[in-house]
């Protein structure tokens, strides 16, 4: 692992077992994202993107290989160990917002904050209103998750996604659900943020023109990176 | 714990018909248990007031007369002495111990007494009577009969009886009148009639005549001792304990009221057994229905926990919200049933107040407190179950829902 490598997997299989049926999903797969670097993660459906996504999100554990990410392995911690590393260290901007629905956009954003600490602190709030004025929704702070529109709403996922100053930003398909004007935007701001934050991004996506916004390419075909 | 508060807090008043509805079905169910607890509680109260309240609690008796056993070291047949049956049963040595006795915690009234049977006799007439002396002043320390005189009063003098208005009637007599009193004894006292009382009981309205201890004396030719001493205590449920320690301090013979009364003991405990299992019901309708809905909430919710486990939110944090809602519903649930209950069963008379017909409800015994930190608990339980429920959704699989 070099020196700037944020994360790297090595030789990463997941097999789903169903009982009678046994799927590999991935199959020995190995990359290495660097710090800052914004990349696209492309490979047709049923490829492994979402199952690599999760696993580098440790949300799942892979069935073998490796995973380090800030110089810790990460396969072997347990769940809460890996919530909390989840919690500091990475964001997630799904493709459909799932924000929290009972919540204004500014608690939505504040959640990961909140959640650590076990309250909402004066400096979560004031981070996260400067993380909805960067994304341009300074006069939509209180409104709740269901009065905005879903180019608002995946701008709040993303100002969310940022809370904590994660290194790792996982999207999945964080345009597929927006019209072709708010896509450009999302994208426009994800960039931004990329470039002016050494933010690491890794962009899942099936559309070729916004992968070609990232700076790198990752292909996944049948398991493995090709 | 403050945020996961919030955040349950904010499920709760998401969707406030929901929730408004839940805590109202726990509300009556812990309504349901106050009102059975005050009732059952008030019911057997009543019961007891009506059936034991006006007996002594704890009665110091005279020692029974055993055969005494003559001569024990013999092989042969054991000689015994027959008990002298001729002889009244006597308490001879108590006096000393009444001002004690009276001075115990817990004791409301003492009142030695001397009792024998006899006849009233007017004219031709001649009625058997359960004759009581007692002390002038203490002829309602047991049996509280100043309320229930219908004719004259309870003060005694060396030459009145106060007798039961059965009595009365069966002789045709009145207030001011003069009966001959004639002991088992064979003395005979002429006793003007100073009072008339109606307990509601046929054995003592009948057959029950009070005079003096004096004249008991005389009638029962007692010189000196007592036939049994009464005491009655502040609580008659501490007369088991209270006999004992008597006993146990004086080497007295004693007895509690419930050596007598074992089946009136018998009915109030099935009773409170019914209303025990009453309230059981309650609870386990409670539990039910806080358990099911948040069930549903935790199904409603499966996608937002998945979300907030994937911004890192623990199993624990879950947990938390989900047994507080729980908690809070419990609470709300409680307090709102117990206020309702408080408001709506206090109008009602306490037991030694009521009417013939009207319900014995105690509010004192509706056990407020006890419901509420029941339904807490209970509550709190009912949620673990979804609360795991939630702590196991697997992010994964409800995001890419």
């Amino acid at each position: 692992m070099s020196d700037t490598a944020l994360l790297d997997v090595r030789d990463l299989v997941k097999t789903y077992d169903s009982g009678e049926v046994e799927t590999r999903v991935l199959k020995g797969l190995s990359m290495t994202l660097d710090t800052g670097e914004s990349v696209a993660l492309l490979g047709p459906s049923g490829s492994g993107k979402s199952t690599l996504l999760s696993i580098l999100g440790t949300l799942m554990k892979p069935t073998s290989g490796t995973y380090m990410m800030l110089g810790e392995e990460l396969t072997r911690a347990d769940d809460a160990a890996l919530t909390e590393f989840r919690n500091r260290h990475i964001g997630f901007v799904f493709q459909f917002h799932h924000l929290l629905p009972d919540f204004t956009a500014l608690e939505n954003v504040m959640f990961p904050a909140a959640v650590a600490a076990g309250r909402e602190t004066g400096a979560a709030r004031q981070r996260a209103q400067q993380l909805l004025e960067r994304v341009g929704l300074a006069d939509r702070m209180d409104f709740g998750a269901g009065q905005l529109s879903g180019g608002q709403k995946q701008r709040v996922a993303i100002a969310r996604a940022l809370m904590n100053s994660p290194e790792l930003v996982l999207a999945d398909e964080p345009t597929g659900n927006l019209d072709r004007e708010s896509a450009e935007q999302v994208m426009e701001l994800l960039g931004e943020i990329n470039r002016n934050e050494q933010t690491t991004f890794l962009i899942s996506t099936h559309d070729e023109k916004i992968a070609a916004t990232c700076r790198r390419q990752i292909h996944v075909v049948d398991g493995k990176v090709r | 714990m403050i945020y996961s508060a919030k955040i349950a807090w904010r499920y709760l008043t998401s969707n406030k018909t929901q929730t408004a509805l839940l805590i109202a079905g726990v509300a009556v169910g812990v309504y349901v248990f106050i009102f059975m607890s005050a009732l059952i509680g008030g019911l057997g109260s009543y019961l007891v007031q009506r059936t034991v309240g006006d007996i002594a609690h704890v009665t110091i008796e005279a020692p029974s007369r055993e055969a005494g056993l003559l001569l024990d070291n013999l092989a042969g047949p054991l000689l015994v002495q027959q008990p002298a049956t001729g002889q009244r049963d006597t308490l001879n040595a108590v006096d000393a111990f009444l001002p004690a006795i009276e001075a115990m915690p817990g004791v409301v009234a003492v009142s030695p007494q001397i009792v024998g049977n006899g006849f009233v006799v007017r004219g031709q007439s001649r009625a058997p009577v359960a004759v009581t002396g007692v002390e002038p002043d203490k002829v309602s320390a047991i049996a509280n009969l100043e309320p229930r005189m219908v004719a004259g009063d309870t003060l005694l003098t060396n030459s009145s009886v106060i007798i039961g208005q059965t009595l009365a009637s069966e002789l045709g007599i009145g207030i001011g009148q003069v009966i001959r009193l004639q002991s088992d004894r064979d003395v005979e006292r002429p006793l003007v009639v100073s009072g008339i009382f109606a307990l509601g009981l046929e054995a003592l309205d009948a057959r029950a005549a009070f005079v003096g201890v004096s004249t008991a004396r005389t009638l029962f030719d007692l010189p000196q001792g007592l036939s049994r001493v009464e005491i009655k205590l502040a609580d008659l449920n501490q007369g088991d304990g209270f006999a004992r320690r008597l006993a146990s301090d004086t080497g007295l013979t004693t007895k509690s009221w419930t050596e007598g009364n074992a089946s009136l003991l018998d009915g109030l405990r099935a009773q409170a057994n019914s209303g025990d299992l009453i309230k059981g019901f309650a609870m386990v309708t409670i539990i039910i229905g806080v358990a099911s809905a948040l069930l549903l909430s935790t199904y409603r919710r499966r996608s937002e926990i998945g979300i907030m486990r994937a911004f890192g939110a623990s199993r624990r944090f879950v947990v938390a919200v989900f047994v507080l809602q729980g908690a809070l519903i419990g609470i709300l649930g409680g307090l709102i049933g117990a206020l309702l209950g408080y408001v709506t069963l206090s109008p009602f008379p306490p037991p030694s107040a009521i009417s013939s017909g009207g319900l014995p409800i105690d509010v004192g015994q509706g056990s407020f407190a006890l419901a509420i930190t029941l339904t807490a608990i209970g509550a709190i339980l009912a949620s673990i179950l979804p609360a795991r429920s939630a702590s196991r959704v697997d992010p994964v699989t409800v995001i890419g829902q």
